[in-house]
């Protein structure tokens, strides 16, 4: 075995990682945890008003 | 109640107000450097002044002091409330803000002394890299610290982004940056010929890759969503673009290197992986874009949202031009040419600069406690002049640099050349005066947005935000 052989060999490994992530982003058991994470930036703040703030 | 109980903003706060600085200083030294292209006796004569030291100043400004404050800022704001938790590490953070604001003034000093490495977008000396590498690790402690330290389930994509482009910044700088030095302000690169040509090549287009690259779209992936009110139009895609644009973009440096000595294997596969990198970089615009989709009447009312989906198109057009300007027989034309200044321009003025602009009208408010900016108005204004001076700008390095590849290039019957040298100089002549005009316009609005980032602060006393609940 070359050293040629072990290129095709990483060049297949990575084709599949990259088809992996592909099916394991869109499978349906992600969309829960994707719809959190995205809803993330929406997020408002609240300011904390001064009588709170006396102890900080 | 304690002080965990808030986010500290401190820190944006500094950051975000020296973005708005550097912004000016650096861009200011554009401007002047452009006009030393038509006048040259604007150095007068004075070695600080030369246009070979202010250039690197010029590039190092707007990089890693406007850019770079940009990036440190948000990096810091987008963590702390993706992650429902107060920045970990204080006193290294406020370590790495006046860390970095001491290496960028001992850049404005070294830089018009002539003190170089002479390695492009690597040209401050070795205390400074060493200076920088500290702040660098601090930098990652903290925001892998809060990352850490975490109340959320999943890490939110903007700082994988964030995350990615500090881990690999860290290994670029270091390892283009080893040095044996001489004396203080002397070193000499380990690297010679080739190899210092690859290792240099491989750093300066991950610069563009990491820093100006995947640091903005981690700003880009949380401020669009921010600011449209929606979320990110594809969460799913967000993660393929994610994984697919750090695996290719470390590949396409040898592209900056087409017919040189470098070898020729090397120089197709630097072609290649540019060429394949428009795909990750078109799934991460459009899923910007796409983000508006249903509430595209906001584009109307709000300059904000302009700036970013402009910024989000100039991204487009400028990941379309590079892979196109990779290809070597493209690249035979306009290698060494203003065409290579104005992709680059496009790029920094179009996609970071206003999507860092947008970015922090989005954020200033909401850290001093206001509804908005001090003028929406003043907004629309330096949309239009960021707009019109980055599109003249554009067009007119194009132009240049077309014209001087076909002069370059022409041979006469005999083999002699058409052109000498100068003749191309005169005839971009104009397109230089038109560049200087896109520069001028384009600093004017950030002058604008001096005046309108100081109306929107100074009378106002930061109030802190809550951590939100555990997610």
């Amino acid at each position: 075995m070359d050293i040629n052989d072990l290129r095709g060999i990483l060049t297949a490994i990575i084709f599949i990682a990259f088809v992996g992530i592909w099916v394991w982003a869109w499978s349906h058991r992600r969309k829960e945890d994707f719809d959190a994470s995205a809803a993330l930036p929406l997020e408002e703040d609240t300011y904390i008003e001064s009588n709170e703030r006396e102890n900080i | 109640m304690d002080k965990s109980a808030s986010y500290n903003d401190t820190v944006v706060r500094q950051f975000t107000i020296m973005v708005v600085v550097w912004g000016i200083v650096g861009m200011l030294v554009g401007v002047i450097i452009a006009a030393q292209l038509i006048w040259p006796q604007l150095n007068f004569d004075l070695p600080f002044l030369t246009y070979s030291r202010l250039r690197p100043l010029h590039t190092n400004a707007v990089i890693f002091a406007f850019g770079g404050s940009a990036l440190f800022a948000t990096a810091y704001y987008v963590v702390q409330r993706t992650c429902h938790v107060r920045l970990a590490f204080e006193k290294l953070a406020a370590f790495t803000f006046w860390g970095w604001q001491l290496i960028i003034v001992l850049a404005a000093i070294t830089l018009p002394l002539g003190i170089t490495q002479s390695k492009e977008y690597a040209e401050l000396e070795w205390p400074i890299d060493l200076l920088i590498a500290v702040v660098w690790v601090a930098f990652a402690l903290v925001f892998f610290g809060t990352i850490a330290k975490r109340r959320v389930k999943h890490i939110y994509v903007a700082n994988w982004f964030y995350g990615a482009f500090i881990i690999t910044i860290a290994v670029l700088h270091i390892f283009n940056n080893l040095a044996v030095p001489v004396t203080l302000t002397k070193s000499y690169i380990i690297y010679t010929g080739v190899v210092d040509a690859m290792m240099q090549w491989w750093y300066g287009h991950n610069a563009v890759g990491f820093f100006l690259t995947a640091g903005f779209l981690g700003m880009m992936y949380y401020f669009v969503p921010k600011q449209a009110g929606r979320p990110v139009y594809s969460y799913r895609l967000s993660v393929v673009h994610f994984w697919s644009l750090i695996a290719v973009y470390m590949w396409a440096g040898p592209h900056h290197l087409h017919y040189t000595s470098l070898p020729n294997w090397a120089q197709t596969l630097g072609m290649v992986f540019s060429v394949i990198l428009l795909a990750p970089s078109w799934g991460g615009m459009i899923n910007g874009i796409m983000t508006l989709s249903g509430a595209w009447h906001k584009l109307r009312s709000d300059p904000i949202l302009k700036f970013m989906i402009v910024a989000l198109s100039f991204y487009g057009m400028s990941t379309f031009e590079g892979p196109m300007m990779s290809i070597r027989t493209v690249n035979a034309l306009s290698h060494y040419t203003n065409w290579t200044i104005g992709h680059v321009h496009s790029g920094a003025l179009g996609w970071v600069a206003m999507m860092t602009i947008g970015s922090v009208y989005s954020l200033l408010p909401r850290l001093y406690n206001r509804e908005s900016m001090y003028s929406i108005k003043l907004i629309d204004v330096h949309f239009w002049t960021s707009t019109i001076g980055v599109v003249l700008y554009a067009v007119s390095m194009w132009i240049a640099g077309v014209t001087e590849g076909l002069m370059w290039r022409a041979v006469n019957d005999d083999g002699t050349l058409t052109y000498s040298f100068v003749e191309s100089l005169k005839a971009v002549e104009p397109y230089h005066g038109l560049r200087l005009l896109g520069g001028l316009v384009f600093f004017t609005g950030m002058l604008i947005m001096a005046y309108n980032v100081w109306k929107t602060v100074s009378d106002k006393k930061p109030v802190p935000v809550a951590v939100l609940d555990p997610a």
